[in-house]
């Protein structure tokens, strides 16, 4: 029996981009304002797997075809990389830093390097959430 | 001083991990990114650990935060060798793994988990904060809970369910004694810990507390290390691949006993007639006396190893509940000492179930016909671990003996426990003695055709231990001056916390 969910689908097409962008931008208020890394990661992978109830998962994968846990190791990866920078510039590991930079549209920003080990956070987080969530989704038990 | 050398053993480890991931099928590359790791990780360490002999105790102050602000790491004698220790151990059982481990495991990230296990193991050596401990103790909990059950076999995920319960119940038990502590003092960093509880004694205040939760700790460190609570380990630790239990048995229950070691000789050493004399010194008796029960009763080799790991808790703590310098150097002798004979025997036990095809003693017999090396490499191991003396188990045996009976002096139960722990050597040589003897000696049982698996590629690590452990026995000399620097550092606490340089 084939269920009609065209209204499931079609919300889902609007309601996955406001969610990933309230995403993005608790990601960014993390530094000053409640947010940061872990819940805009948890957030961002509210969306996708609103896409995925919507979807199934064959087209999904069509849509988004990326290894989740490849993204976990590279959101590591960054994380570890910030560390490593420190090193290399002679610095502790983890030092990080913060600079006011005029940007061409947003006008003077503050750009801390804690923002990269955010983002490492950040894809982590997805990764992790993504490939508990689809490897419960896809065992045929 | 700010000294990035102190993170590598822990740095090396994770990077090779994260970049594992990404080549999952390629097991070539695993193999050889892993051997490297560990070499380099080797060779820091070894580096690390002349760097302290020579210019006292390195620290790191992550992010430059200092102390007790940030996050500090220690690497004092005592984690340095530690350190060594570990990754000459890694280093020997992901070499034995490469022909031992499958391919079906070596495809589900078992490599990069190993990795990821090292790192837990290795910060929890170094670090210098309690929390920092406890995040440490679960990258290395985490990852051995995906090494006990990969494979998924039906002992395993038996096996696994209970290991992950104990340890969520102590890691959470952790985390309360952590608060508790921070209540009571109103920081992390285990220098400053120190400092304040030093104060506290001074003042007498809120001390009757402070005993109360290093008790506390103490039950999670027990359930850690298998001091006295080691219910769980036996049946957990027999249940993966040898090699995973080897990794298992030569580490995480040290991690358990340095965590031991360094809190109650760190933070909680003024109440040494309720903590140390009364309480770790009857828990390290009847941990050895009950291990090696285990250890004679069992004839499955996996079950009679295990206990045995069991009775070396108990005959380490005894060290660390006598408090004189001369038994807590002999501990740390004999620490080094267990990690690296357990991980030989397990191996070699490894090897021994796979060409035989059986876990059972009585079932196999007669393997010394085919394989003398490893039959002799196992009698040696097993005469090193029961202490006989030209061979490692005896220096640090002899010492702790020594500590226990000046200690017997004044007071008179350590009399009773050095006994016991002389009559545990005994009966563990007996145990290990049973595997020897009933599977290399006697009637052959299997012709060269029959055997279920061969020795090709494992012998190589385990001739490497057997050769650190030779070097410990006979090379005493060249090695007890590190010993004793490392139980200087911990009989005299103001060392350590005018190494890390606490501001106020």
């Amino acid at each position: 029996m084939k269920i009609n969910d065209v209204i499931v689908q079609t919300i889902t097409k609007i309601v996955s981009f406001i969610i990933l962008t309230f995403a993005v931008y608790i990601f960014f208020a993390g530094h000053h304002n409640p947010g940061g890394g872990f819940i805009g990661g948890l957030m961002t992978a509210g969306a996708l797997v609103l896409l995925y109830l919507a979807f199934d998962l064959e087209t999904m994968r069509k849509i988004i075809p990326v290894d989740y846990k490849i993204i976990t190791a590279l959101g590591l990866l960054m994380a570890l990389g910030t560390g490593i920078g420190a090193i290399l510039l002679g610095y502790p590991f983890l030092s990080h830093t913060f600079d006011y930079k005029d940007l061409f549209i947003l006008g003077e920003t503050e750009l801390a390097t804690a923002l990269l080990f955010d983002i490492g956070v950040y894809l982590t987080v997805i990764g992790v959430t993504m490939t508990i969530l689809l490897t419960i989704g896809e065992d045929d038990y | 001083m700010n000294n990035n050398i102190v993170l590598l053993p822990l740095l090396i480890p994770f990077v090779t991990g994260v970049i594992l991931i990404f080549f999952k099928n390629q097991i070539r590359w695993q193999k050889i990114l892993s051997i490297l790791s560990f070499l380099g990780m080797t060779g820091v360490s070894l580096y690390l650990t002349n760097l302290i002999a020579n210019e006292g105790i390195q620290t790191l102050y992550l992010g430059g935060w200092e102390p007790p602000y940030g996050i500090v790491l220690v690497a004092d004698m005592f984690a340095a060798l530690l350190v060594l220790t570990t990754s000459i151990v890694a280093l020997c059982c992901s070499w034995f793994a490469f022909s031992s481990i499958g391919k079906e495991r070596e495809k589900f990230y078992f490599y990069p988990m190993f990795q990821f296990l090292i790192v837990g193991v290795s910060g929890s050596f170094l670090t210098g904060d309690l929390f920092n401990l406890f995040v440490f103790f679960e990258v290395m909990l985490i990852s051995s809970y995906v090494m006990i059950g990969i494979g998924g076999t039906k002992r395993q995920l038996r096996e696994s369910l209970k290991y992950v319960l104990i340890n969520i119940v102590s890691s959470a038990l952790f985390v309360a004694s952590v608060a508790y502590l921070y209540a009571i003092t109103g920081t992390l960093n285990m220098a400053q810990l120190s400092q304040r509880i030093a104060e506290a004694y001074a003042l007498g205040e809120g001390t009757a507390i402070i005993t109360v939760v290093s008790i506390l700790l103490m039950i999670v460190f027990s359930l850690k290390a298998g001091l006295f609570l080691y219910y769980w380990l036996p049946g957990s630790y027999s249940a993966p691949p040898m090699v995973i239990a080897a990794v298992f048995g030569a580490l995480l229950t040290k991690v358990g006993i340095y965590a031991l070691f360094r809190t109650f000789t760190l933070i909680f050493y003024h109440q040494q007639e309720v903590t140390h004399y009364q309480i770790l010194g009857w828990l390290a008796a009847l941990t050895s006396l009950l291990g090696v029960i285990g250890a004679v009763a069992h004839s499955d080799v996996r079950k009679i190893l295990s206990y045995n790991i069991v009775a070396a808790v108990g005959f380490i703590v005894l060290g660390l509940a006598v408090f004189s310098h001369v038994a807590i150097s002999g501990a740390i002798y004999y620490l080094i000492h267990d990690m690296i004979i357990k991980a030989l025997l397990f191996l070699l036990g490894g090897a021994l179930i796979g060409i035989a095809g059986t876990s059972h003693v009585k079932k196999m017999g007669g393997l010394i016909k085919h394989h003398p090396y490893p039959g002799w490499m196992f009698f040696i191991g097993a005469v090193a671990l029961a202490g006989i003396p030209p061979l490692s188990g005896f220096l640090g045996k002899l010492l702790v003996i020594q500590g226990s009976i000046e200690q017997g002096a004044t007071h008179g139960l350590f009399y009773l426990f050095a006994g016991i722990s002389l009559f545990s050597s005994l009966l563990i040589l007996y145990s290990v003695m049973k595997i020897f003897m009933h599977g290399f000696w006697g009637e052959t049982k299997l012709t060269k055709e029959e055997e279920y698996g061969t020795t090709k590629g494992l012998l190589a690590p385990c001739s490497i231990l057997l050769l650190v452990s030779f070097f410990l026995g006979l090379g005493g000399e060249y090695v007890l001056p590190y010993v004793f620097e490392a139980a200087d550092t911990l009989m005299n606490p103001s060392i350590y916390i005018d190494a890390v340089g606490i501001k106020e």
